[in-house]
């Protein structure tokens, strides 16, 4: 078990390396030209000798593996350049935005478990009654909703109609609530439909039969031998809502004036600012890894094939 | 699938209320996905306004005011003919992506599955890496590679989205590699390319429909989102996101102006997805259940 997340740890620092070459690759030979776009945001008439020295003073005339190993030798320092845009360092910036945003992710991720984990058992206990068919509509709606209309139906109801929460801004668990409802919305549905179609299928198989045949009533069942494999698909699962979150987040944000790092972002992929999207990308990029190890660790605790290998199957 | 259900058990079903009703919504979803086509196709001939007709004088016009049947928006633009117009935008802008990553998925996929070994393992891991990474995130990096507009949206999410249909395809190709009648095939002259167009994509065409179906829906939220956000269509534009971001001031007075974009989306994607779940139940029976 140890070996396992050990070997899982160590496996991120390559991932990791690699993700950073791509985004710096995929950055310096797309199509513009980071010099032009220097030039164009600090204000300065493209002139070919205002040109040729912002590539000398930006380091783009050193070869790109040199390039690449002073931006990531750096980067591991902490010092991810400075904004074209704003004149400022990258990191401190982003840094400041990024708690409010996670904390916005992150008690959206935890609603979607709260919410979707009874609903996804009520829809299996009751299959093909009206409590399974009102889970599967809830679901079905929440795969077809657009994340920022949902966002602006809430602010007309709660805050235009009813005055009840506040339309804008970070204050309080009551500004939470409809951020963390427009994002987690989506999620919620999948995974809602995701717990009920794998209880329905767990339920099906020989030991359960058996287990009712030994007399166990329905609650144990459920319990002890539909739930504990049920869980499983949805643990896997969580490491893609993450992602999904995230990405929720960074437009939600943008609705309710959350001050995170969504507008941040956006504002700096419009101007092709390219230290922030390097930078942004990479933290993104860093955030979902770890996440997704986090996820993959509770799935080796929960599931007893892996938690008591000794790390070779896995 | 069987279930026990404990106690009473309530035998074999007669063709029941629950199939109808499935049946109803796949009608009802069809139509809405007709209706959208044809908006989509004839939409500058249905319009009853210009979309981008900017007429100040009558200005942020309730619904049902005269001539203006959802009435107009903060410059005096028909809302009814913008939702129109940006049918054409989501939809064309949709299908444009489909036919890309249908080009990539099939190709790549079906290279995967005849090469095998080195080939195959670059492929897929390059696939993988794809699939796990969030698509907005994704998406939001390659406009900031690519620049905004509505081109480069399209390459985002076709790269967002392709390697899934790279590895069913995949999978297909592996699972009758080794079938008889493609080795008569084989035997008979024919080459791998036309092994693969004649006797292997046809087998892959029902996945590839319920997999597209399904994803239409998926697609079009990343369109208006991005649009929304300002990195996808450009403003002038009559795209159901562009709409809802310029509406967006006036959530306090005239909250319509963002209902009905996003109805209209909200209902363009539902009618995608149940339409996909439909096909899924009769092209591709063992996910039968699966999700519905």
């Amino acid at each position: 078990m140890t070996a396992y997340i050990l070997r899982r740890l160590l496996l991120i620092v390559p991932m990791l390396f690699g993700a950073s070459l791509v985004i710096f690759l995929m950055l310096r030979l797309g199509p513009s030209d980071p010099a032009l776009d220097y030039l164009r945001l600090s204000k300065v008439p493209p002139t070919p000798q205002a040109l040729e020295e912002a590539r000398r003073f930006l380091g783009l005339d050193l070869p790109l593996s040199t390039q690449y190993l002073n931006w990531i030798g750096r980067a591991l320092a902490g010092d991810f350049g400075t904004s074209y845009a704003l004149q400022r360092p990258v990191l401190p910036d982003i840094l400041h935005f990024l708690p409010a945003t996670l904390a916005l992710a992150g008690t959206a991720l935890a609603f979607t478990m709260i919410i979707s984990v009874p609903l996804g058992i009520w829809a299996a206990r009751y299959r093909d009654r009206w409590p399974d068919h009102a889970v599967r509509l809830i679901a079905f709606l929440g795969v077809s909703m657009p994340n920022f209309w949902l966002g602006f139906l809430l602010v007309m109801v709660f805050s235009v109609h009813l005055g009840w929460l506040p339309p804008m801004g970070r204050d309080g668990p009551p500004s939470l609530v409809m951020p963390v409802i427009a994002v987690a919305f989506m999620s919620l549905a999948i995974n809602a439909r995701l717990l009920r179609a794998s209880m329905l299928e767990v339920a099906g198989q020989r030991h359960v039969r058996y287990a009712r045949l030994r007399g166990l009533s329905d609650r144990v069942v459920e319990r002890r031998h539909i739930l504990r494999n049920a869980w499983l698909p949805i643990i896997t699962a969580m490491g893609m809502h993450v992602g999904e979150l995230l990405g929720g987040t960074l437009v939600i944000e943008t609705i309710f004036g959350w001050p995170g790092v969504g507008r941040y972002a956006v504002s700096a992929i419009l101007n092709r600012d390219y230290p922030v999207i390097q930078c942004f990308t990479l933290l993104m990029v860093v955030i979902f890894v770890l996440c997704n190890l986090l996820v993959d660790i509770v799935y080796a605790l929960a599931d007893p094939r892996i938690r008591r290998s000794t790390g070779d199957t896995a | 699938m069987t279930t026990v259900s404990s106690g009473n058990s309530r035998g074999i079903r007669p063709l029941n209320p629950a199939r109808r009703f499935r049946l109803g919504l796949f009608w009802i979803a069809g139509s809405i996905v007709l209706l959208l086509a044809v908006a989509a196709l004839a939409g500058p001939w249905l319009v009853p306004h210009d979309p981008n007709a900017v007429d100040l004088a009558s200005r942020l016009q309730p619904a049902g005011s005269a001539g203006h049947l959802l009435g107009t928006d903060h410059l005096g633009r028909d809302i009814l003919s913008r939702l129109i117009a940006g049918t054409r935008v989501s939809l064309g802008c949709v299908m444009i992506t489909l036919a890309i990553i249908l080009g990539i998925g099939l190709s790549l996929g079906g290279i995967a599955g005849y090469a095998g070994g080195r080939v195959d393992q670059v492929i897929m891991r390059v696939a993988d890496v794809f699939m796990t990474f969030p698509t907005l995130i994704l998406a939001l990096f390659m406009i900031g590679m690519l620049g905004t507009g509505l081109v480069n949206v399209i390459i985002a999410i076709a790269l967002s989205h392709w390697a899934w249909y790279a590895r069913i395809t995949r999978g297909i190709v592996l699972s009758m590699r080794h079938r008889d009648f493609l080795r008569a095939a084989q035997l008979s002259g024919a080459g791998r390319f036309r092994i693969f167009v004649e006797h292997l994509l046809p087998a892959t065409f029902s996945q590839m429909i319920v997999l597209a179906t399904l994803d239409i829906g998926h697609m079009m939220l990343h369109v208006s989102g991005l649009s929304f956000l300002g990195l996808g269509v450009q403003a002038p534009t009559a795209e159901w996101g562009v709409m809802i971001a310029d509406a967006r001031q006036f959530v306090w007075t005239s909250p319509m102006l963002i209902f009905w974009p996003g109805l209209a989306l909200f209902l363009s994607v539902m009618a995608f997805n149940l339409l996909g779940d439909a096909l899924r139940d009769r092209l591709d029976p063992h996910l039968k259940g699966a999700h519905a």
